[in-house]
């Protein structure tokens, strides 16, 4: 979903967005909710299936990700990364 | 096929998982440590963590570059010897407010003081977090802790302000929430050559946060909504006051000579 | 620029042959703090240290001095610190991380009377205890006590030759008599000066384990930035370096460090003896109460007593089988030592019911050979 424009800018056709890739290695989570706070587009939400440890890991609800990589900074386990949709 | 997480180059994966709690930020400021590390484009070889005892501490444990667990508060000592010895090397030391400020404080201003060309992150959660929620150097007035059950009677440090006043060349603060200001500040620490340091506050949910009935996400909440970003900010009102807004920041950058430029330029001169 | 190796003749003190000593071996780093009757070495090495490209910090305190030779030790150099009573002190938690870490480095204690601030000035032999068990839990050490400015500067480089041989902290237990005593001195020429340095690992980066033993019972130590990616820590940690928080980890651990002291005894303890070939009364002694007991022996031949002295040159690990092959053939052991009693009760230990006795006394002066005598004359008159 675009961004919503008073008007369209007469380029917009041109402009490339960066997209991402959310990755989640789930039996790293610890829950601590994070990443589904802080997402700057909110793409990520609580799962309802949970890891080994009993943890709801983050799930992707929306293909808006822009590859910021604030999840894979803010995590404190390294278990969420994003990378560029190709 | 995954796809593994782009930093695991510079983690000792078979240790992983790590002892930090859920919701810990110690695992955070490591995360923007690495970043800092991989994106200043230096080899790894030349790199040289030192941490002491504590929550903070166990990080050497889990970078793979050579990595340095020391004892309580000394840290910083053990730095300046890898350093003078090999002035080549960048040493980080990556330690916990309690560590480096309350038995490491001698040690913390003098390197400061001889500008020692190290990055000193300090990793601030306000408490003794590792042996159970103690009261720490910078554990805020009236907080309670396991030795301050009915508040604390003390005062915290303004750790920037010391920082800068023992001689320190690049002081800067942040929260584990601004990650990644924080990979951005240790890359200008990296890059500084000088005393480095860089406060940088974080959750300690379970020795810190049960206590004093702050959730780990409302302590974020509380970094994200309560804190003022001021670079040029004076130091004197650093003091931590979330009620009236944190300042946050790259505070001090400005070089002057170093301890092993000091020294070689006046003992090593004539082998030239 | 002066050499290393100054050959030649020299009218030094002992404190300045120990700084000497420690150049000619190779030190190139150097982390002090000012304590009487020990500055002297760190003045001296100060002013040697960058003829030979080395480095010296004057750290805020003992503790700091310690820890920083350590990190200066990893960067693959040989490093010194050198203190007296209070100083030791505050280093024996550092000392006990050197210890489990296995990293080499020289240690020198110019003793002086004691406890605390004691008597600044004046030489005593109090800390011989502490320098085996002063930091918490079980380990060894080796201490070595020279007995003269010319033994400061030659038991120094075997000071830094064991260390780096066994990766092992070792202590030149000096004191402020011998510290400050100028004698002379003889450097030879720097190709008759042995010195040995760490052994350095082979093979595959990726497969290498930081404290797996050679053959010798010691492992090879990589340096910082050699590409190995050490994880050096004070915890329990297994041959990879790595935490383990076991019984069995911390057993093996131990065993290690211990065997790689306790199996080379041989190659670590040295003594020499005087007129002991039928010597009946045997006097321990070591450092400046040996010299002292030099005398002593002759003045008690004089009289008529059969004794002989076997001087420790290694203190530590204590040479407990030579005392008790002795205790087979004499009557009994006087040990001379400027304490109330401390190597005496190693005596004592091995030499099973034989009469022990201390000539001794708290501190501040030598142990007069008077004192030795009175002893023979009231134990041991036959």
């Amino acid at each position: 979903m675009a961004m919503a424009f008073w008007r369209e800018p007469l380029d917009s056709d041109g402009v490339h967005v960066t997209r991402g890739v959310v990755h989640i290695i789930e039996e790293r989570c610890k829950g601590c909710g994070y990443c589904i706070a802080y997402c700057p587009r909110k793409v990520l939400e609580q799962s309802k299936s949970f890891n080994k440890n009993g943890y709801h890991p983050p799930a992707v609800k929306t293909d808006e990700c822009l590859n910021c990589c604030y999840c894979q900074l803010l995590c404190p386990e390294f278990a969420i990364f994003s990378v560029e949709a190709k | 096929m995954t796809i593994q997480h782009p930093m695991e180059d510079l983690i000792r994966m078979d240790r992983i998982p790590h002892i930090w709690c859920s919701g810990c930020g110690t695992g955070s400021v490591f995360m923007a440590c690495l970043t800092a590390i991989k994106e200043s484009g230096i080899p790894y070889d030349e790199f040289a963590m030192v941490s002491g005892i504590g929550c903070s501490g166990r990080g050497a444990g889990y970078i793979n570059i050579d990595s340095f667990h020391t004892t309580h508060g000394r840290a910083i000592p053990f730095a300046t010897g890898i350093k003078m010895a090999k002035p080549d090397m960048n040493v980080i030391v990556f330690s916990g407010d309690g560590d480096l400020f309350a038995i490491g404080g001698n040690h913390f201003i003098h390197a400061a003081r001889r500008n020692m060309d190290i990055t000193v992150i300090c990793v601030n959660n306000l408490i003794y977090g590792m042996t159970g929620g103690q009261m720490a150097a910078t554990t805020p007035h009236g907080a309670k802790s396991s030795t301050s059950a009915a508040g604390n009677p003390e005062t915290p440090f303004n750790l920037p302000l010391l920082a800068y006043a023992a001689g320190a060349s690049f002081v800067a603060r942040w929260t584990m929430l601004h990650s990644r200001d924080v990979a951005d500040a240790i890359q200008l620490a990296l890059n500084n050559r000088g005393f480095s340091f860089i406060e940088v506050l974080s959750p300690c949910p379970i020795n810190y946060g049960r206590r004093n009935k702050e959730k780990a996400l409302a302590t974020l909440k509380n970094y994200h909504d309560n804190t003022i970003i001021k670079n040029n900010a004076d130091l004197f009102e650093l003091d931590i006051d979330f009620k009236r807004g944190v300042v946050l920041g790259n505070f001090i950058n400005k070089e002057r000579p170093c301890h092993d430029e000091q020294y070689g330029k006046i003992y090593h001169a004539e082998a030239g | 620029m002066k050499p290393a190796v100054l050959t030649g003749k020299h009218f030094i003190n002992g404190d300045v042959a120990c700084a000497e000593g420690a150049i000619a071996a190779g030190c190139k780093f150097f982390g002090g703090y000012p304590i009487t009757p020990a500055t002297e070495v760190a003045e001296h090495i100060s002013e040697r240290l960058p003829d030979v490209g080395g480095t010296f910090i004057q750290m805020e305190d003992e503790i700091a001095a310690m820890t920083s030779i350590l990190g200066a030790a990893w960067t693959g150099v040989k490093t010194m610190t050198s203190t007296s009573g209070p100083g030791f002190s505050l280093m024996m938690e550092t000392i006990g991380l050197a210890v489990v870490t296995e990293t080499p480095c020289v240690v020198v204690n110019v003793q002086r009377a004691g406890p605390s601030t004691g008597l600044p000035t004046q030489g005593a032999q109090g800390d011989m205890m502490q320098v085996k068990w002063g930091s918490h839990g079980d380990y060894e050490i080796i201490a070595l006590a020279p007995c003269s400015p010319q033994e400061m500067f030659d038991l120094t480089i075997t000071a830094f030759n064991l260390s780096e041989r066994y990766r092992t902290p070792v202590f030149i237990m000096s004191d402020e008599i011998v510290g400050h005593m100028s004698e002379k001195v003889v450097i030879p020429k720097a190709d008759q000066i042995k010195t040995i340095s760490r052994k350095k690992p082979k093979g595959p980066k990726h497969k290498f384990k930081l404290y797996q033993p050679g053959p010798d019972g010691v492992a090879p130590m990589p340096a910082i930035g050699d590409g190995y990616k050490v994880h050096v820590t004070g915890l329990t940690h297994d041959e990879k370096g790595y935490p383990v928080m076991s019984v069995e980890t911390q057993k093996e651990m131990m065993d290690r460090i211990l065997g790689k002291i306790r199996n080379n005894l041989d190659d670590i303890i040295m003594t020499e003896q005087y007129q002991m070939a039928d010597a009946d009364v045997v006097i321990v002694s070591y450092g400046i109460s040996s010299r002292t007991s030099y005398t002593a022996v002759d003045m008690a031949r004089e009289l008529g007593f059969k004794v002989g002295l076997l001087r420790l040159i290694t203190v530590w690990p204590f040479p407990d089988d030579l005392i008790r092959d002795l205790a087979k053939r004499v009557r009994g052991f006087i040990t001379v030592e400027i304490n109330l009693g401390q190597i005496c009760r190693e005596v004592a230990r091995c030499a099973g019911n034989l009469p022990t006795f201390l000539a001794g006394h708290a501190g501040g002066a030598i142990v007069p050979p008077e004192d030795v005598l009175a002893i023979l004359k009231e134990k041991f008159a036959s």
